[in-house]
This record gives C-alpha cells, sequence and structure tokens, in this order.
C-alpha cells in the first residue's frame, strides 16, 4: 500500500515532526485507512534511508522535523501522474471460490451465487447508507471520505454485475462438473505433454 | 399493527390462453410497509415492470389479490380505482412523462385539480412539492427548459403531492447520468424516510441498494430477497 508515496505528498507540502505528519496522515484519510504510529514511523526511516526524506533537528523544541528532498518531489510528482497498476492476479477469493464451486459435483452453485449477492447487496446497501449521511460534503476531509466510499460502492456493484453475469452464463453452458480423477498422480512437477 | 400500505397476495398474470399462454408472474407476494422502499431488480422481460403495473392498479392480474393502503383493489369500481389512484398513488418513469404544454408547478397540481382541489390550493401544495425537491426556483419553467434530472424531481414532486403515500418508480435515473440519477434517489429516499413508500424498479445493484429491501424477479417469480438474510445450506 502507497503509506510511502502518501506521507512523502503529505510532506511536500512542508517539513513536519512525526506526531504532526500522522495528525495530517489521519485527518486526511485516516479515517478510511487506520495506519498506526510506528508504521508511520518506520515508513519515514525507510524514506530517509533512500534519500527522499531528511532528519532536521535543528528546532527550538527539540523535535526532529523530516523535511522532503529533491528527489523526495520528483518521487511524489511521479506518483501523483502516473496510473496506479493493478495486479491483474486472480487471488481473489471469491473469484477462486466460484471457479472452483463449478468444477465440484454436488454444490448447488447458483445457490452459492445468490448468497453471495444477498452478501454484497447488504454490504452495498449499508455503504449507501452510510454515504446517504453526507449530502454535501463542506470539506475536502468530507469529500475525501466520500470518494472513498464511492469507491466501495462501485466495486460492491461490480461485484454484483459479476455474480449476474456468471449465473446467466452459468444457465446458458452445458457443462458438468468433473468427479476427482482415479487416475494414479505421479509425485513431482506433472510431466510436459508432448506435442 | 397496521396494514402494510401495498400487499400482493398470490398475485399472478397471463397472457394468451391454452397452449399460447405466456406466464409473466406467477404467486408473487410481496408487501410494502409506510417508510419502505422496496427495489425490484430483474433482467429485461423478467416481470418487473409487469408487477409494478399491477401493484398501481394499472392492470388486473389475472389471479390474487392486489391491497392498497387497505383497499382490495379487485373489489372497488372503476371510478373508486381512479379515485384511489389519484389520492395514494404517484408514479416515476423513466422518461418522465411530465405534459410539454404545462409548467413544473402546473405539472405537479394537475393531479390534484384532477381530484377536485380548488386551483389555488393545489397550486400551493405543488409549490410545497417542489420545495422539498428543491425546485423552487424553477415553478414556472416548461419541461423543455429544465434538464433530465430537474425534469425527474419534477416528476417526483408530482407522485407525492398532496399527501400521496405510494410512489412506484420503473426505472426513474434511467435517463440520468450517474451523479444527477443519484440525487434523484436521494430524493425518492427522503421522501419514503418522511412516511411513504415506495417501489423502485431498476437493473442498477448501484440504485436498487437505495432501497431497504431488494426483491429479485426472473421469469415472474420471486427468486430471491435479499433483506430475508437466510442462508442455507448450498450443497444440493
Amino acid at each position: 500500500m502507497s503509506v510511502r508515496q502518501s506521507l512523502l505528498a503529505i510532506l511536500d507540502q512542508g517539513a513536519c515532526y512525526g506526531y504532526q505528519l500522522r495528525a495530517e496522515f489521519d485527518r486526511r484519510i485516516g479515517s478510511t485507512w487506520p495506519v498506526n504510529v510506528g508504521q508511520i514511523y518506520s515508513t519515514i526511516d525507510r524514506l530517509v534511508r533512500d534519500g527522499l526524506v531528511e532528519r532536521d533537528e535543528s528546532g527550538d523544541e527539540g523535535q526532529t522535523y523530516f523535511e522532503i528532498t529533491a528527489a523526495g518531489r520528483a518521487e511524489v510528482a511521479s506518483w501523483l501522474s502516473s496510473p496506479v497498476v493493478r495486479s491483474t492476479s486472480t487471488r481473489d477469493e471469491l473469484t477462486i471460490k466460484l471457479a472452483l464451486a463449478v468444477t465440484l459435483p454436488g454444490v448447488d452453485i447458483s445457490r452459492v451465487i445468490q448468497v453471495q449477492r444477498a452478501a454484497t447487496f447488504r454490504t452495498l446497501q449499508e455503504l449507501t447508507r452510510t454515504k446517504n449521511t453526507t449530502d454535501n460534503p463542506e470539506s475536502a476531509e468530507e469529500l475525501a471520505w466520500l470518494l472513498v466510499v464511492d469507491s466501495l460502492i462501485f466495486q460492491a456493484e461490480a461485484e454484483v454485475n459479476w455474480l449476474d453475469h456468471s449465473e446467466a452464463r452459468l444457465l446458458r453452458a452445458a457443462v458438468k462438473p468433473f468427479p476427482l480423477s482415479t487416475e494414479p498422480v505421479r509425485k513431482g512437477r506433472p510431466a510436459r505433454s508432448e506435442k | 399493527m397496521t396494514a402494510p400500505l401495498l400487499r400482493l397476495d398470490g398475485v399472478s398474470m397471463h397472457y394468451g390462453s391454452g397452449e399460447t399462454s405466456v406466464t409473466a408472474l406467477s404467486g408473487i407476494d410481496l408487501t410494502v410497509e409506510r417508510g419502505e422502499l422496496v427495489a425490484i431488480m430483474g433482467a429485461s422481460g423478467s416481470g418487473k415492470s409487469t408487477l409494478l403495473t399491477i401493484a398501481g392498479g394499472l392492470t388486473v392480474p389475472t389471479s390474487g389479490e392486489v391491497i392498497i393502503d387497505g383497499n382490495w383493489v379487485s373489489q372497488l369500481s372503476v371510478r373508486q380505482l381512479a379515485a384511489l389512484r389519484r389520492k395514494t398513488l404517484g408514479f416515476v418513469f423513466q422518461d418522465f412523462n411530465l405534459i410539454p404544454a404545462l409548467t413544473a408547478i402546473e405539472n405537479v397540481s394537475l393531479p390534484l385539480e384532477l381530484d377536485g382541489w380548488k386551483v389555488k390550493r393545489a397550486r400551493r401544495a405543488a409549490k410545497d412539492a417542489l420545495a422539498v425537491v428543491d425546485l423552487s426556483d424553477r415553478e414556472s419553467h416548461y419541461p423543455s427548459d429544465l434538464s433530465g434530472g430537474q425534469q425527474q424531481r419534477v416528476a417526483i414532486a408530482r407522485a407525492v403531492v398532496g399527501g400521496r403515500s405510494l410512489i412506484l418508480a420503473d426505472e426513474p435515473t434511467g435517463a440520468l447520468d450517474s451523479t444527477t440519477g443519484e440525487l434523484v434517489l436521494r430524493m425518492l429516499r427522503s421522501r419514503v424516510d418522511a412516511g411513504a413508500g415506495g417501489i423502485l424498479v431498476t437493473h442498477d445493484a448501484r440504485h436498487a441498494a437505495w432501497a431497504d429491501r431488494i426483491v429479485f424477479v426472473r421469469d415472474g417469480r420471486i427468486i430471491d430477497d435479499a433483506a430475508a438474510s437466510r442462508v442455507e445450506n448450498v450443497l444440493a
């Protein structure tokens, strides 16, 4: 996760001491993404190690300030201007669960979909109710929070749409699940098939 | 305990007869309470819009009972049913269905005037209803001078004016962009929170999520009710 880039982007606004940096992080996105103080300090240590932030201990009150370097500014600019690259690997539990379930004899896959859809809809309803409490955001903090809630709503909607689509696909597909194989399985890696 | 605002009891709808008979709805049981918004979801042709027109007394089901605010629709005369619709029901459609030659306030007050209200009183109620949907500054505008979102808000004002208590909305956000659609749903939600009851037909999960309960219709039957959080054994 981009705690590192977020802290750096905040420091780009001006030097902060550790606790101040945490407070700034909290008031901007902390309500939806709680990060403990230990994580903040260990991230700052890494930023210092990598030459993106410098320590400044010349303050009157003995506090250590952290100041962004030119390399740090370049990283912030690069982060904000480049797309976030998402992983395309299918590690999502629901995807795996449904993909496995269609191969398993005796599993009512429609029921699996219905149960999941009902649960996702409840999440969607809860998020919508949460959003409905804030009609017009009056501060950047509220707006930030709304953006996050919206994002969760759109993700839940996408999941429902995918479940609907899968249900329709299942109704059309005339394929059968398969039982355990009775073929003996060799130890080690499967032999490469000859072409 | 008060009776539900709307009750559908074993409602079925068949078109044609004999071998060519088509079943649009089959054994539908559904209630809507005051302060409750129920979303109906389903694919095109699943029967959800037929369900809405039956709930609104516009279509007579082949069998089953529709009870609106304690009135058994099958026992009402045509005149009584028309009066019930005028006083109790409000419809919101995808394409707004406003009368182009009438201003916003005239569109909203028309059903009350048709119901015998004095024009002055009807206009006052329409003015209040437009204020609720935040359109006080558009009272004298014609539909063609209003954006899609504003027209749909006029339609919502028309649906609730004069204390109508049951709002039946068929894809009310279908012709609107995402943000405007959300504003319209927020209005609908707030009307329901103020004590009305409503049915929202939609195929959009994000919009259905504004409802208290989500009912899925497939091939004319209710197949799933997302509020009934039953989790049965998934093994067949």
